[in-house]
């Protein structure tokens, strides 16, 4: 049947449906969001996040008449009372060299902690030439109470990295996520 | 189909004539609806207005005089969320329900019954809102009213939110549900319910202005539902979206919030430029200039408007190429608006003027909201915004195209239709008080937040540098006079609703051309059941 022959009830309820649609639709894309915005973070940088895997190529070669600068600095999140440092502060690599650097954090409470620590690196569009081999920041880290951890940090530079940064920062911030990781046991133990 | 179209004719007597509360709580007239929604949007531009004037004293000398700085950013929040949800939008689509069907030769609006609830959806959602305003007031600030401004950052809004924020989510989806419900209604109006021979480039460029805001809403205020939503999740059902702890982004909430929050400053501003476009010929005596262009602009502008959320954003850090990309956008945008702004002028052009009191108001629509958008443009400006950011440079932008903008055009159409409206016309008198009161005490009020912003002064803050004193001393001053100056359209609209005044004509304005003119004032409570015919 033509959309002549409807009566405007009928036409009306038609509207009325497609854009009841567009509007679930459009709902449904604002979660859409989230997926697509860290996708175009992974390839752009956008956000400064380093990748979450340990990288498993070795650099080809080390740039050797270059070097770039990268700082280190540490922040505390919530529920951290104890030491969270960096041994070294900044570091002048060659792209392609490989380093080690070690961060300490600890837990002066009676209770074990879980903490999860968050990189970011300023500008974000470096983030995608550091290559982190071993990192504390791939997996939740349990501090025993009272316990100091070395947690060691192993990256290069990619050798691709672009002319014009001489120089980033890498930000560690951690957080405690014990109430967090228990949250999420119990609710699987209730399915 | 043919059951349909026989219970088609007689649709209208079963709700005939209620009375007293009845007639509004029931109502599915858009007439009575329409009304519903002007008088609500105004008590809440009272109500926001109210609090702008805690902000404002607060503010008039530096130090802190009168609330703390904790209650300053409850004021600051909820004002900008009661103007922006509950003034200006429910007052757009008031006008949408009164003028739509009336432009268009339909009888109602095409869901009458949706049109009821998305109206009485409203109040108890402000009723929500305003109620954690005042458990704050008057619970010694414990519990929190909102505090985060009105754009909700996360984490503001979600790890360290007040307790209140739950009410907040709830009161937002609820305002989103009814925005949704009345964009829907006027697209299905617009579509189904034109008269014979009223085609789509025929309609008032009221309706089409509204037809495209209608299609904005639809886009993005479910995104808004999504953003509070994840809020909601965040807050209390383990969710990371926003929270770095899980591996979220607070900056995605920017992302999420902006691309709902750019479309949305343009539903609030589209309807204005069509009142202005009704309003600007009928009182040069001239058609209007371009109308194909007018239309074609305000869907560019729309367009457009879903590609520049993230210059509200420069500072986060990104790329250089976003930032070239969200800037030219930005600019870009200023294209079709400047086709509008030179397409009213070139209407008043050689026009035979006169100048009754919606056109005063329309022409200083024009004149102050081109202000706005051209210190838009600076803004757009990726590198000086660095300067400009959250000061009180974009404290001035935004309120000059709000104010002397979205809410000058809307006082247009409140003293353009309350003829029509009312069946009397606006007392002369009073509208010319409130006209000029408003128009200088306005720019006394805004003008001086250009200087103080480039000189530095941040935005959202209880208290200021004492270089900044004079001029605060001056801009509270303009913005106790522009509030009190509202209270002269209170006396207007309440001696309108009471019928004291001239007697209107069907069509009190010479110039004025349309569909709804074609009607007595004021409008009977059912027009065009038979459709008139459009040549």
């Amino acid at each position: 049947m033509s959309e002549k022959q409807l009566s405007v009830e009928e036409r009306n309820k038609r509207t009325l449906k497609k854009l009841l649609i567009w509007a679930v639709a459009m709902f449904g894309f604002a979660f859409l969001m989230v997926p697509f915005y860290n996708v175009i973070c992974d390839i752009t940088g956008l956000n400064g996040k380093t990748s979450s895997t340990a990288a498993t190529d070795v650099p080809e070669q080390v740039v050797a008449d270059r070097t770039v600068t990268v700082e280190f600095i540490t922040q505390k999140g919530d529920g951290i009372s104890g030491e969270f440092t960096s041994e070294t502060k900044r570091v002048k690599v060659h792209p392609g060299e490989i380093t080690l650097v070690h961060f300490y954090a600890s837990n002066p409470t009676s209770k074990d902690m879980i903490t999860q620590s968050i990189p970011s690196v300023t500008p974000g569009e470096a983030a995608r030439y550091l290559h982190k081999t071993q990192c504390f920041c791939f997996d939740q880290q349990t501090l025993a109470a009272g316990e100091r951890k070395d947690m060691p940090m192993i990256f290069y530079l990619d050798p691709e990295i672009p002319r014009h940064i001489n120089q980033f920062t890498l930000s560690y911030t951690i957080f405690d996520v014990t109430e967090r990781v228990a949250g999420k046991n119990n609710s699987v133990a209730v399915n | 189909m043919s059951t349909a179209a026989a219970t088609h004719d007689d649709h209208h007597d079963h709700h005939h004539a209620p009375t007293g509360l009845k007639r509004w709580l029931f109502s599915t007239n858009h007439k009575d609806i329409g009304t519903l929604y002007l008088w609500f949007s105004f008590a809440m531009f009272l109500a926001g207005g109210f609090m702008a004037m805690v902000i404002r004293a607060e503010l008039l000398e530096p130090g802190m005089q009168f609330v703390d700085p904790e209650f300053f950013n409850q004021m600051t929040t909820v004002h900008g969320l009661i103007m922006v949800f509950g003034a200006v939008m429910p007052a757009t689509v008031g006008l949408a329900n009164w003028m739509i069907p009336l432009m268009i030769g339909a009888p109602d609006m095409a869901l009458p019954r949706m049109n009821n609830w998305s109206f009485w959806i409203l109040p108890f959602a402000f009723t929500i809102l305003i109620g954690s305003v005042l458990m704050s007031a008057f619970g010694d600030g414990n519990p929190s009213a909102p505090n985060f401004g009105w754009t909700f950052y996360a984490p503001l809004s979600t790890k360290y939110g007040p307790d209140s924020t739950d009410l907040f989510i709830l009161s937002v989806h609820m305002m989103g549900i009814s925005s949704i419900m009345g964009a829907i209604n006027v697209v299905v109006t617009v579509f189904n319910m034109r008269a014979p021979g009223m085609t789509l480039m025929k309609m008032p460029l009221f309706v089409w202005t509204w037809l495209i805001t209608a299609f904005l809403l639809i886009a993005v205020i479910p995104v808004l539902a999504g953003a509070v939503t994840m809020m909601l999740t965040d807050r209390h059902f383990g969710t990371s979206f926003f929270d770095a702890a899980g591996g979220g982004d607070p900056v995605l909430f920017q992302h999420v919030f902006w691309f709902f929050g750019h479309p949305e400053v343009y539903i609030m501003i589209l309807p204005s430029f069509g009142i202005v476009s009704a309003i600007i010929p009928a009182f040069a005596r001239k058609p209007l200039f371009g109308y194909a262009s007018m239309v074609y602009a305000t869907a560019s502008i729309a367009l457009l408007s879903f590609v520049v959320w993230a210059h509200h954003m420069f500072t986060v850090g990104m790329p250089l190429a976003g930032t070239l990309f969200f800037m030219y956008m930005t600019m870009l945008i200023s294209v079709p608006t400047g086709v509008k702004v030179f397409n009213w002028v070139a209407t008043m052009w050689r026009g035979s003027m006169s100048f009754e009191l919606p056109m005063k108001w329309a022409i200083a629509f024009v004149v102050l909201f081109t202000c706005g958008g051209l210190s838009g443009l600076m803004l757009a400006i990726t590198p000086v915004d660095f300067q400009y950011h959250d000061t009180y440079f974009v404290v001035a932008h935004f309120h000059y195209v709000l104010v002397t903008g979205a809410i000058f055009s809307i006082f247009a159409a409140a003293y353009y239709w309350l003829p029509k409206w009312s069946g009397v016309m606006p007392n002369k008198t009073l509208g010319e008080l409130h006209f000029w009161n408003s128009l200088i005490s306005a720019n006394l009020l805004f003008f001086p937040m250009h200087f103080v912003g480039l000189a530095g002064m941040p935005r959202r803050y209880a208290d200021y540098a004492l270089q900044f004193a004079d001029y605060n001393f001056w801009i509270s001053i303009g913005g106790f006079w522009f509030g009190l100056s509202q209270l002269l359209f209170l006396a207007v609209a309440v001696l309108c609703a009471m019928k004291k005044g001239e007697k209107a004509a069907a069509k009190p304005w010479d110039g004025a051309e349309g569909l709804e003119w074609e009607v007595p004032s004021p409008a009977p409570f059912h027009t065009y059941d038979t459709p008139p015919v459009v040549k």
